[in-house]
């Protein structure tokens, strides 16, 4: 590392903010890149899985109340994608390295959404332990990143009670419905877990040295299992893991999540994977002409 | 066209950056900027401009450091301590 | 209110209703993601004008707004055949939203006037809010009215609109089954 990079990485350390036309390590833009381009793929890739549900929400609050999340995280993507491409990497690049498998998005959002149940859970768990990331992100050593976690994070708050609402009238409902969010919970439980990755120490994590993350994998993991396992059992809902409890030292254990799942699914070998990034790439090309037609002119 | 969207959160507040978005025009831009800093009634107000209208202003220059305009190029504690004293001296001087 | 009244609510709420539907469906895959976001806007709002409709007739009738929109079988909705058309190319989705606005318009106009303080004031509150969809919709046809395919879908649509009401196409009966197909699962009146 260089005087001028240790001097750098001594600042993020201590808390400096870093902008845009601010000079930053080599190692430190690439990072940056891929790590908000993730996110960005994540917000528009799980947008798909919930989209088929407001097709079939079964009221007109739930109909009004899923479209607009799901509307929120297409609004989400557009601003992640534009602190990318201030980054220097454009926003069709990074369409093009989604659809091509190049670039990768979080692992919740390769498997199907079977059941209503599902959009309970989705919004109520998947979105939580997504948040719980968030929030650590609010203190990101890149300013521009930083600020729009801040909108994001402002508007994810009503998911969450939206989720809740779902799961709760659901669970208060008939024999039938309670079965349908206990078979979701299930079913996600795995994903859940491996969701906030391996529990790769915060000193070895390249993300966490340049302070992009302000918070370590197993941290976030214990934030969501503490925040969320006690919803879940007061609920009178159970979790496939025999082995999940909190220890005498307030630490929860649980077995061991499978970590080859997780490679495999990131990868693009996920149950849905490859139609979901197909039908962003159909979606794109049939629409190609659109953006032609509305930007060039503005050129 | 990428355009800066300042928003203003409620009435007497100063607008402040909120964020930018990309549209083919002034229409669209301001379409869009009431739908991503507005739909929630968030917003009491938006300003918004095209990046390229924007002039950038970071370098700044007080190499003899001018301070005489400022709160901290004055201290006041020595002289007033001073002039207190003075005037405690000439009331015991007026009382004898 | 009379049962003409009703009927001419009932139609703009299914209109309203079916329409929001389908433009929902861009929520996620719109051409441009700033648009996706507005469009997105303009579903609910469709949702939510059905919605406030379906709450007087509701009223009305003793029912209530999600039975209305839900609960009746595909042959007895009111809508018109340019809303029940799956249209997944974005010209075509323009040509009908701006098609769509215009008649709207009148639409509403008429309704301002009537009789019943509670439809007229409904109807003022939905058309300020279409006075933004009707914008939105000039903007895209500025923007497109050069482009061959998008004056073809003009010509395609402009038939259809306001016509159809009795008798409906498949499209309509393929979309009811998915958007009641969770609801019908379970025994009327169970909560969602």
């Amino acid at each position: 590392m260089t005087e001028r990079e240790q001097t750098f990485l001594e600042y993020v350390q201590s808390g400096g903010q870093v902008e845009t036309t601010d000079w930053m390590p080599d190692d430190y833009r690439a990072k940056l890149i891929k790590f908000i381009e993730m996110h960005g793929n994540s917000e528009l890739m799980g947008v798909l899985p919930e989209r088929e549900w407001i097709l079939r929400a079964p009221t007109l609050q739930r109909k009004l109340a899923l479209t607009a999340k799901v509307q929120d995280e297409v609004g989400h993507s557009q601003l992640i994608y534009r602190v990318v491409e201030d980054l220097g990497k454009p926003r069709e690049q990074c369409l093009d390295d989604l659809i091509s498998g190049k670039a990768k998005f979080h692992n919740v959002f390769h498997y199907p959404t079977k059941t209503w149940g599902d959009v309970g859970v989705i919004a109520w768990l998947v979105d939580a332990a997504a948040i719980i990331s968030q929030k650590a992100l609010l203190k990101c050593s890149y300013a521009p990143y930083a600020r729009i976690m801040k909108k994001i994070c402002w508007e994810e708050s009503f998911h969450i009670l939206h989720g809740r609402d779902v799961v709760l009238t659901l669970m208060n409902g008939t024999d039938d419905q309670r079965e349908l969010v206990q078979e979701a919970v299930t079913r996600w439980w795995g994903p859940l877990m491996q969701f906030h990755g391996n529990p790769i120490s915060k000193d070895e994590d390249p993300m966490y040295i340049w302070r992009i993350k302000s918070q370590g994998n197993e941290e976030a993991r214990q934030q969501f299992l503490d925040g969320y396992v006690p919803q879940i059992w007061e609920l009178g809902l159970t979790v496939p893991d025999p082995k999940l409890r909190k220890n005498d030292e307030g630490v929860w254990e649980y077995s061991e999540p499978d970590w080859d799942e997780l490679r495999s699914v990131v990868t693009g070998h996920g149950p849905r994977s490859q139609d979901r990034l197909d039908l962003r790439r159909r979606a794109r090309e049939n629409s190609a002409w659109v953006r032609q037609v509305v930007l060039a002119q503005a050129a | 066209m990428i355009y800066e969207v300042f928003r203003q959160e409620r009435k007497g507040q100063p607008f402040q950056h909120a964020g930018s978005l990309e549209a083919a025009n002034h229409e669209f831009a301001e379409s869009y900027a009431k739908e991503f800093y507005g739909r929630r009634g968030e917003s009491e107000a938006l300003w918004v401009v095209p990046r390229e209208a924007i002039i950038e202003v970071e370098d700044f220059v007080d190499e003899l450091n001018r301070n005489y305009h400022r709160v901290d190029g004055y201290s006041l504690k020595g002289k007033l301590k001073e002039a207190r004293e003075r005037v405690g001296r000439a009331l015991v001087a007026r009382d004898r | 209110m009379n049962e003409s009244d009703v009927r001419s609510l009932l139609e703009i709420a299914d209109d309203e209703l079916i329409l929001g539907w389908r433009d929902s469906e861009w929520t996620g895959i719109a051409p441009l993601l700033e648009e996706d976001v507005a469009f997105s806007s303009i579903a609910q709002n469709e949702i939510g004008h059905a919605r406030a409709l379906y709450e007087l007739v509701a009223r009305e009738r003793g029912t209530t707004a999600d039975e209305l929109a839900f609960d009746r079988a595909p042959e007895d909705y009111h809508c018109s055949r340019i809303v029940e058309l799956r249209l997944l190319d974005w010209e075509k989705t323009i040509a009908r939203h701006y098609l769509y606005e215009e008649t709207d318009a009148r639409r509403l106009e008429q309704l301002k006037q009537s009789g019943d303080a509670e439809i007229a004031g409904l109807a003022a509150k939905i058309d300020r809010e279409e006075t933004y969809h009707r914008m939105h919709a000039q903007m895209w046809f500025d923007r497109l009215k050069d482009e061959r395919r998008f004056t073809a879908a003009l010509d395609e649509l402009r038939p259809l609109l306001d016509s159809g009401r009795e008798e409906h196409s498949p499209e309509l009966a393929d979309l009811w089954e998915e958007m009641t197909v969770v609801r019908r699962s379970q025994p009327a009146g169970t909560k969602w």
